[in-house]
């Protein structure tokens, strides 16, 4: 009998497990299971050894560039910034790593307290009352935002600015058209790059139930939230999209009075993966806390008194309200908000703003340096550490063949907007030094 | 304590670089500057150290012990598997797809195995999750009906013992949730389901072995009506553990697959997630799939965007490619001989175990103890309970006294006092007989000193807490008092 190294079972123990049974052969255990196959038909190899599956595996792993062998430009959502050793050595604990969602919380105190911990810490980013457990990123929080903010008002339109992330856009249309759902979209400036608010103006009216903008926005501007909250009715539901990062410097959104906050977390201390596994964070008022999607950990106590932590308001949730539920999501990504909360804790007060200064004076830098180079940003308004500037015709080109230098250049934006043909999506981080810049610019030109 | 508790002012856990880049003006308006820096807490690197450490060693996981939750498939995560994942951190996911052909090869080619064991004709591994799934699936069918013009099909059947997330999910996907009573057996009932079964009825949702750990063997039949109603077939993929290399869903008659990477493939759980839950579809459903689609033209392997009719984006980017890596890394190991001895002996360990507790607790669905079960099994503690006062939560938590994880309580709703037990292929015979014992233990105290157990747990990090004041006054964040 061919031995698995995760299979403990020796042909000894199947015979008396069998006997035990009162069944003569595994066989005798699928009577039910319609023969459709012969195991043999399967087109899947045969068992390897571990050696053999690394190899492999390492193969495969070399057929890419990986950005910690390269001058990173690129945002657009996923950032590359350091994640200090530590963070990691902490989130790979065997028992953060193989536990399941805490339903016995008894034994589930460590991954409990440091859920509650997270949703403090987003809770100061965001400037709102709670934030919940995590979703499974920007866009699909996002999504569930405006889902949200329909409950919430009973109203089944929802505005959503143009300079949104767009696969934030299209997931969003994914999530709410079935629910009969309109989503209309707020034009931008196109000398700012903020949302227009004459359109937005012109679009708001009393069938609106939410209204969404990205903080800073998919071009890297930053968006005018006291602006846009003055020009909401008061009822109408104020959603922001907000990168982690850049909340460690600007207002927070609660202070404007967002009703939600979400987005994606991977810059939190996640490994860009190739887009995933990040998270979503989700953050609201407690107004509202019983129409929101997902976990949410609550304080409480012990029968002798000791403090603990659960999983409260459930009743909100799919296992027991099922069709009726705010939301279906049941797995969430709790293993990378407690990467974040690791993150959020060795980083601290200070390193994020850190962080946070040094990604945008370098940005600004670049943007200077561009321009006398004869570049021209394409926004006016005010950015953080993503800025749009016109790269030229032929970038495309150009950025494909930086890669061969070791530059992964600004993203060419043609690849989401028609429009914007030769014009790219600039990002920097704590991670880019002046030679880096300097080679851009000498590769760019 | 929380770490808020263990900072203090002016400690430090970073270290940056000197910063070479001139200062430049941000010139962003003062009133969009945060006026208060965000209270995180202040700490050095050994304090994270302890704080994580001290909270890691409160939790059970895997790697500790015996973690048999129904339908969650609690199996070994190998080491192997993260170590592979690791090797890939680094990638961006808007490089260009030259850079990245090694990553879309793997992902190319996961699709390809996991097909072939579904028994389906493409597939999207976007999905972030069973539910994430699940939604995506009745999207698909949603997206299919309506590009027939078959506008009536608004109503989803479901059975009584169906996991929460799948009328959740075909209600968000904007369907009408039918529930439909279980028979005697715990099976589907034919003749209820022909009752429910109209031209409106747009998919029914099946898990397969059901949630009671049997196999719905109607199942060709179930097909047939389904299909000659105009209806699809839904496979919720949480127990696909139970049938591999024996059974293939596509091959039953189901049109739409859905796989819990997390749970069949061996990806670790992580607390609650990421998880991965891909979706297999046939031929005619494939161009309604979300974007992007991995494929492969000669050598090369690209992302697809170009498909007209798709449902759309689900999330951001491609999938959770770290826990795809280590799915793939699991399928290699195991191979199909593997995958399928994995199967058989998951549902050797559930027969086996279910025969050892029947002995002395009562098996739902099962009046004489010998009818066979897949991969997991319901032992119903209702007659316990009327005998001694002790409720399936009690015998959960003196459990934990006794070093295990609590099996899934109160699940299947269908069974009042449900204990839903799968034991999963990666454990051994003498762990099972010792949880076995330790049920039996728990039994003999019940009707001895029932009170003891109301008492449970007692050898845990902290004890019964009290969450009916937690909901009804929440206490959400940590705040200095």
């Amino acid at each position: 009998m061919k031995k698995y190294t995760y299979i403990p079972h020796t042909e000894e123990d199947i015979k008396e497990m069998l006997a035990t049974i009162g069944a003569k052969s595994i066989d005798d255990l699928f009577v039910d299971v319609p023969k459709t196959i012969s195991p043999e038909s399967l087109k899947i190899p045969e068992s390897k050894d571990e050696l053999t599956v690394r190899s492999i595996v390492e193969s495969l792993a070399k057929k890419n560039r990986f950005l910690n062998e390269m001058r990173v430009f690129m945002g657009a959502g996923i950032y590359y910034r350091y994640i200090p050793a530590v963070v990691y050595h902490m989130a790979s604990k065997p028992n953060f790593v193989t536990a399941y969602t805490p339903y016995q919380a008894e034994v589930s105190q460590g991954t409990l307290q440091a859920l509650f911990e997270y949703q403090t810490m987003i809770s100061e980013l965001t400037g709102m009352e709670v934030t919940n457990a995590s979703m499974y990123d920007g866009a699909s929080a996002l999504a569930e935002a405006m889902l949200m903010t329909v409950r919430v008002s009973k109203k089944k339109k929802v505005l959503m600015a143009a300079n949104i992330h767009p696969e934030y856009v299209r997931t969003t249309k994914t999530y709410v058209t079935p629910q009969d759902i309109e989503v209309v979209m707020v034009d931008y400036d196109k000398e700012t790059g903020q949302i227009d608010l004459e359109d937005l103006k012109k679009k708001l009216d009393d069938t609106v139930g939410g209204v969404a903008v990205q903080y800073p926005n998919f071009f890297g501007i930053v968006e005018d939230l006291k602006a846009i909250k003055e020009v909401l009715p008061e009822k109408t539901m104020f959603v922001v999209a907000a990168d982690p990062i850049a909340l460690a410097l600007l207002e927070p959104p609660g202070k404007f009075g967002a009703d939600i906050v979400v987005g994606e977390g991977q810059a939190l201390g996640n490994f860009p993966s190739l887009g995933g596994p990040g998270f979503g964070f989700f953050s609201t008022s407690m107004k509202h806390v019983r129409m929101m999607p997902g976990r949410l950990i609550g304080q409480t106590r012990d029968v002798d008194g000791k403090t603990g932590y659960v999983m409260i308001l459930q009743t909100r949730e799919q296992h027991i309200r099922r069709s009726k539920a705010t939301s279906n999501i049941c797995s969430n990504h709790a293993h990378n908000a407690v990467m974040a909360a690791i993150y959020m804790s060795t980083m601290g007060k200070e390193g994020v703003v850190e962080v946070a200064r040094r990604s945008a004076n370098t940005a600004h830098y670049l943007a200077k340096a561009l321009q006398e180079k004869g570049f021209k940003l394409t926004f006016k308004g005010p950015f953080l550490f993503e800025f749009v500037f016109d790269a030229g015709e032929d970038y495309e080109k150009k950025w494909k063949d930086m890669v061969e230098k070791g530059i992964l250049g600004p993203l060419p934006m043609e690849r989401f907007f028609e429009d914007m043909k030769g014009k790219a999506l600039a990002a920097t981080t704590e991670m880019i030094k002046k030679e880096d810049i300097d080679a851009l610019l000498e590769a760019i030109a | 304590m929380t770490i808020f508790e263990r900072s203090k002012k002016g400690r430090r856990a970073y270290s940056f670089p000197e910063y070479d880049v001139p200062e430049v003006d941000l010139k962003i308006p003062e009133h969009l500057m945060r006026s208060e820096k965000a209270e995180l807490p202040e700490v050095y690197e050994v304090d994270v150290v302890r704080h994580y450490t001290e909270l890691e060693a409160k939790n059970y996981s895997v790697d500790r012990g015996f973690y048999p939750l129904g339908s969650c498939t609690m199996k070994y995560n190998p080491k192997l598997n993260e170590d592979m994942s690791a090797l890939f951190r680094w990638l961006h996911p808007y490089q260009p797809e030259e850079t990245i052909q090694g990553a879309l090869k793997l992902m190319y080619e996961l699709k390809e195995m996991l097909m072939e064991i579904t028994g389906t004709d493409d597939m999207t591994l976007v999905p972030s999750a069973g539910a994430h799934g699940e939604l995506t699936g009745m999207l698909i069918i949603r997206a299919y009906h309506l590009d027939r013009k078959d506008y009536k099909r608004s109503k989803v059947i479901v059975p009584d013992s169906a996991h929460g997330t799948n009328p959740a999910s075909a209600a968000m996907a904007g369907f009408k949730v039918v529930e439909l009573k279980s028979s005697d057996e715990g099976l589907v009932d034919l003749k209820e389901l022909e009752k429910e079964l109209d031209e409106t009825t747009a998919a029914i949702m099946l898990t397969n072995p059901n949630t009671l750990g049997y196999f719905e063997r109607d199942i060709l039949k179930i097909a047939e009506m389904a299909h000659e109603a105009g209806a699809l077939l839904y496979y919720d993929g949480a127990n696909l553990n139970a049938i591999m290399g024996r059974a293939r869903p596509g091959d039953m008659g189901f049109d739409v697959v859905h796989l819990n990477l997390h749970k069949t493939f061996s990806t670790p759980h992580g607390m609650g997630g990421p998880g991965s839950g891909p979706i297999g579809v046939k031929e005619e459903l494939r161009e309604f799939l979300p974007v992007p689609v991995v494929r492969k033209d000669g050598d090369r392997y690209y992302l697809d965007y170009d498909l007209p009719k798709s449902i759309g984006m689900v999330r951001s980017f491609y999938g959770n490619f770290g826990v795809l890596v280590k799915a793939y890394t699991y399928i290699l190991t195991m191979g199909r001989d593997g995958l399928k001895m994995a199967s058989d002996m998951a549902v050797l360990n559930a027969n086996y175990l279910k025969k050892l507790l029947s002995e002395f607790y009562p098996i739902a669905y099962d009046k004489d103890g010998k009818r066979a079960c897949m991969h997991e099994f319901v032992a119903d503690g209702t007659k316990l309970l009327k005998e001694t006062g002790v409720k399936t939560l009690d015998v959960a938590k003196a459990l934990l006294d006794r070093g295990f994880h609590a099996p899934t309580v109160y699940f299947p709703l269908i069974v009042h006092e449900a204990l839903m037990i799968e034991p999963t292929e990666t454990e051994s015979k003498e762990t099972l007989e010792a949880f076995a014992n330790a049920l039996k233990e728990i039994v003999e105290e019940a009707k001895k000193n029932p009170q003891s157990l109301k008492e449970a747990p007692k050898n845990t990090p902290v004890r019964r807490l009290d969450e009916a004041t937690a909901s009804r006054k929440p206490i959400v964040k940590w705040s200095r008092k």
